[in-house]
Formats: structure tokens, sequence, C-alpha cells
């Protein structure tokens, strides 16, 4: 999805110079919120103001938006019937094994780091025994990160 | 009032969710499953796999579906305003002081901080949607080959999905 990003705004478009765009995108990640729109709202932004960053947001999250429209209103008509449960009954490991996919590629990068791991653990009890709340779990991971000093 | 509960709800949400899609799922799950009940944990499941079979943030799918479930398109639209509001904030601030920001100690060691929290918020989606919909052993062991087909990155996620639904179809009837 970046590179089609970059193409449109960098190369056809020319709003942004590519440091501009990669400075922007470092922002971007780093703040809550889906990357797409952040970057989106980077751009309109550093383009137009505010009145460019509204335009952009409505561009990034429109399409996204009518097409889950679209398929809401027809699924939760049809979700009732058997073969469409069947599918989602089949479709779940295949969700779960993405999502453990993840922890792994993500959890690989903590394996060089035992504090990284040891915290993670942590959290991850806080949010399986105690049920916190995930913006806790932010929150304390943050301000751990600032007590540690790294 | 259901709208302001819809506003609130994906305004935390959309404040909250450092690190993609899947780790802001716990927060999802919790704000619309267990806070406010606009979803069942069936429905819920079925609205992770949608996202995942569709281009777009997850973000912005749950809160366009949500909102539509709970009161139609105008619901739709105040869940997924309330999703970028945050980010349209927090860019604003952060533009007017980007130096600030990417120099800042304080800063950046939040940031740095939240890559377990990360770790933590992915393990325990995955766990909880296992939990939900892992319910005998065909899909037990449909997840084990799933699981596989991801670590060897040898397959397309949607693909994945739709092989995997149809197999589905296939054991538990059309």
């Amino acid at each position: 999805m970046l590179p089609l990003i970059k193409r449109e705004i960098v190369e056809k478009k020319k709003v942004l110079t590519d440091e501009e765009f990669i400075e922007g995108l470092s922002v971007a990640q780093s703040l809550p919120g889906a990357v797409a729109i952040n970057t989106a709202c980077f751009v309109g932004r550093k383009v137009r103001g505010i009145a460019g960053m509204l335009v952009s947001v409505l561009g990034a999250s429109l399409p996204s938006f009518l097409i889950i429209l679209l398929i809401t209103s027809f699924f939760l008509q049809y979700r009732q019937l058997e073969v469409v449960q069947n599918f989602f009954r089949g479709a779940t490991p295949a969700i779960v094994a993405l999502i453990a996919g993840a922890v792994v590629d993500i959890g690989k990068s903590a394996l060089n780091d035992w504090e990284d791991l040891i915290i993670a653990f942590f959290l991850f009890f806080l949010l399986f025994f105690l049920e916190l709340h995930p913006l806790w779990i932010v929150l304390i991971g943050g301000i751990l990160g600032v007590v540690r000093r790294k | 009032m259901i709208y302001f509960q819809l506003f609130l709800a994906f305004l935390r949400v959309g404040f909250f969710s450092f690190g993609g899609g899947m780790a802001a799922l716990p927060l999802i799950e919790k704000e619309v499953v267990d806070t406010y009940q606009w979803l069942s944990n069936g429905e819920f499941l079925e609205l992770v796999t949608l996202s995942e079979l569709t281009p777009g943030p997850i973000g912005i799918n749950c809160a366009t579906f949500t909102g539509f479930k709970v009161t139609g398109i105008w619901g739709s639209v105040v869940a997924t305003s309330a999703f970028c509001l945050p980010s349209m904030l927090l860019v604003s601030l952060v533009f007017r002081f980007l130096s600030y920001f990417k120099e800042n100690a304080v800063v950046q060691h939040f940031l740095r901080g939240l890559r377990p929290a990360v770790i933590a918020l992915i393990g325990i989606a995955a766990y909880s949607l296992a939990q939900k919909g892992i319910k005998d052993w065909f899909a037990i062991i449909l997840g084990i080959v799933a699981f596989i087909f991801v670590y060897w990155k040898k397959v397309d996620p949607i693909l994945l999905l739709l092989l995997s639904g149809v197999a589905g179809l296939i054991w538990y009837g059309v």
C-alpha cells in the first residue's frame, strides 16, 4: 500500500519530495491510528493546511468505508445462512494462524532483548488474567519505556 | 445517545491503536463486544475475517461495520469519523512541533516502550479469536496447517482465508 501512496504523492503529483515523504511516513507510523490515514493527514496538512488534511482523509477513508458499507448491508441479511456460517467457521482458524504468525514475526525481533520479552509476557498476563482495558496496556508499556530510558 | 457512545468508543480506539490493525483488535473487541455489546462473539469473528478479506485499514472497516450494525449508515459515518479524528488531531499537533517530537527523549522512549505492548496485544488477539472460533478437532488441524503456511510465507493471506473457508464448507457442509 505504501509504494502506492508514494507513487501518487512523490512521483506523479510531486507534492512532496522523497525526503519529506519519508519523514512524514516515520511520523505516521509512530502515531496511533491507521498508517494510511496518518500518512494522508500528513500529506494533506503539508500541501494545503487543515482543509487539505480533511480532504485527503476523506479520500483515504471513503473507498474502504463504501466497500464495507456495501458488504455489511448484504452480510447482515445473509449471515445466518448455514453456508455463510460454515465458510466463516472454516476461515477462523486461518485468521488465528495469520495473527499468531504476526506475533512470532514481531516477537522474533524482541528475542534479542530479554527485557522487552519479559515485559511483553507481563503485559500479556495483565490482559489474560486481569482483563485490563487494552488502552492501559499501551500506557503501561509506554511509561515503562520512559522509565527504562531506552 | 447511541451516536455519542459510538463516537466515544471509536475515539478511544483511534487514540490508542498503536502498532497496526492487529494490535488494535483487542481494543476494538473490548469496546464493541464487552463494554457496549454491539456485536456478538460470532459477529466480531466474522468482522475480523471480513476486514482481512477487504482492502483498507482494519480500524476503518470495524468502525464502518459496527456503526452500520448499530444504527445504520449515520452510525457508520459517526464511528468512522471518530476513528479518524485522533489521527487528524495528533498529526496537526506533531506537524507544528515536528523537530521537538523527533528529538524529545521522553516521547521517543515512550514510543520505543510500546514494542512489548504491541506483542502482548497481538498475542491476546490471537488467543481471544482462537477461544471464540476454534471449537472442534477439524478447526484445530486447519489452524495448525494454516499456521505452517503462514510461517513459511508460502501463501497470500487472502488466498489462505478463502481456501480455509472452502475447507470449512467441505467439512461442515454447504
